[in-house]
């Protein structure tokens, strides 16, 4: 077993103790077929936290995304991101810095776009930023531009439940609470789809997992 | 029993697990044997239900042998982890707010270690004030610096109940392995394996009475089944079984037949209670499906031992006056 090998199954092993990181699958198989995992964000720990509950083998193939700006910034972050997690980088902002240089005509999908080529999984929050209120805030557009460059990835909602509970915004230290991933039934873009329809579609059907448990 | 008597410590608690995987290993057999014939629904959710319970009586022996094998501070340690799995249960089924970070965060990793720590030293003076004096005191003034008036009593005291039933209640089983009892030295697998097979007769009976008898509940409200006939033959059965089993027990059978009766009525009585608790939180069971979270469904099997483990500690030492 490789050290990052030992660092992945450290941390899963972590996240079970304190939040159990129970799976619950319904409507869509646990199977090691390429999808794009769509959640709700309310912490740090979400990232984890479905990591934790995916099976072994899917967690080879699934990917997170990263912010660079951030988890490059130091070696332990820029080590844990890329050997742990295999994370996918993007860059934040598409503005330029003061010099008129920087991540300037880079789509920020692609790199995201890329990974799918390659066969990957990914996990996304498309609402873009942690939310601490009860309901998910509206979804970015990036989910409706990935869903229809590639439509033969099973789009699959899923609800993390609890979670702002172990660590509150501000907290450094998790408290052991339980948690649960929800994964839905996989959803897809109809033909001629409006994108604010798709995306206000594709919130609801994470939100509906909240009732069903 | 005078054959029995006469081998030493160890090979009669060897014995009596050998007898207990025995009996184990017999029933599973039985059990997936009749898997194989084809069976209706209902009879399947019952089969199930049979299944998690036996899968869980498996863990518990293998706890003890583990607990056995490994000594007193393991044993601790073991009861330790069972202790934190099931205060993980209990907090994730109350409304705590942002407020009570510090104090779950002091709960879970200050003073369940710390009274593991205590048990384990056998300090039974502090073992007994720590949680219900200083930890009392302690937990509210952490939350107050929370800074969140809202439901402040209601909150701190759930947290507090949560550490009374999981942390201290629950230490109270391994501090039986550890007391020093007169006559009775590195024989407190025995006392504890006693415990908990009273108090687990004493469900037993309970529930088969209850089917039989169909008495007005009691608290109808709280639970559909409980009645006092019930819980008096509940608590009969641990009397008698404790009776029976005398000869494991630092005890002369007349007491026995008492301590078990003490043991096992406490222990369904927490049951009982433990039930109007899931009502306020609106969950059937602490796991299942039911739930919000997928809870393995621990706290609902250990909360009897939690109830009776301190009510039948205080039993022995009082009665020896130790």
């Amino acid at each position: 077993m490789t050290l990052p090998e030992a660092a992945g199954l450290l941390l899963a092993g972590i996240a079970r103790l304190i939040t159990g990181a129970q799976g619950h699958w319904l409507g869509s198989p646990p199977k090691a077929e390429q999808r794009i995992y769509f959640a709700n964000h309310q912490s740090h720990f979400d990232w984890v936290l479905i990591w934790a509950a995916l099976p072994g083998d899917l967690r080879a193939i699934t990917r997170p995304i990263a912010a660079r700006d951030y988890w490059t910034s130091s070696k332990l972050k820029h080590w844990i991101t890329r050997e742990v997690f295999n994370a996918v980088y993007v860059s934040r902002t598409r503005t330029k810095d003061a010099f008129g240089v920087g991540a300037d005509d880079e789509d920020p999908l692609e790199p995201l776009m890329e990974a799918l080529r390659n066969g990957d999984s990914l996990v996304i929050f498309p609402e873009g930023t942690r939310g601490h209120q009860a309901e998910p805030a509206p979804f970015k557009a990036g989910l409706y531009r990935l869903a229809e460059a590639f439509p033969e990835v099973q789009l699959i909602p899923t609800w993390i439940d609890n979670v702002q509970r172990v660590m509150p915004k501000g907290e450094v230290v998790p408290v052991p609470i339980l948690c649960s991933v929800t994964f839905g039934a996989p959803l897809t873009l109809a033909p001629g789809e409006d994108k604010r329809v798709f995306l206000d579609r594709a919130r609801a059907a994470v939100i509906a997992l909240r009732e069903v448990h | 029993m005078g054959a029995l008597r006469e081998l030493t410590v160890s090979q009669q608690i060897g014995l009596l697990f050998v007898a207990l995987f025995g009996l184990l290993t017999a029933v599973t057999v039985v059990a997936f044997s009749r898997t194989l014939r084809d069976r209706g629904d209902e009879d399947l959710a019952k089969r199930a239900q049979f299944k998690r319970d036996l899968r869980a009586v498996w863990a518990g022996s293998m706890l003890f042998w583990v607990a056995w094998v490994a000594g007193g501070i393991v044993s601790t340690l073991l009861f330790g982890v069972m202790s934190f799995l099931a205060l993980r249960e209990f907090v994730t089924l109350t409304h705590t707010r942002r407020g009570d970070h510090r104090s779950l965060l002091l709960a879970f990793f200050v003073v369940l270690p710390l009274q593991y720590v205590i048990v384990a030293g056998r300090n039974f003076n502090l073992f007994t004030v720590f949680i219900p004096v200083y930890v009392f005191l302690a937990i509210p003034v952490v939350s107050a610096f929370g800074n969140d008036p809202q439901r402040f009593l209601e909150r701190t005291a759930k947290i507090q109940w949560g550490i009374m039933v999981c942390v201290y209640g629950m230490s109270h089983a391994p501090a039986l392995l550890l007391l020093d009892l007169p006559d009775y030295r590195a024989r407190g697998a025995f006392l504890v394996l006693w415990l908990v097979l009273v108090v687990a007769l004493a469900q037993i009976a309970q529930e088969v009475a209850t089917r039989r008898l169909r008495r007005r509940p009691a608290a109808r409200a709280i639970s559909r089944s409980f009645s006092w006939r019930a819980w008096g033959i509940g608590a009969l059965a641990a009397a008698l079984a404790g009776g029976l089993l005398y000869w494991i027990t630092p005890f002369k059978p007349i007491p026995a037949l008492l301590m078990g009766a003490v043991a096992g009525g406490s222990g369904t009585l927490g049951e009982f209670v433990m039930k109007a608790l899931k009502r306020d939180a609106g969950v059937r069971n602490w796991g299942g499906k039911l739930s919000v979270t997928g809870a393995v469904g621990l706290l609902d099997r250990v909360a009897p031992l939690c109830f009776a483990a301190p009510v039948f500690f205080h039993s022995v030492r009082w009665y020896f006056n130790l």
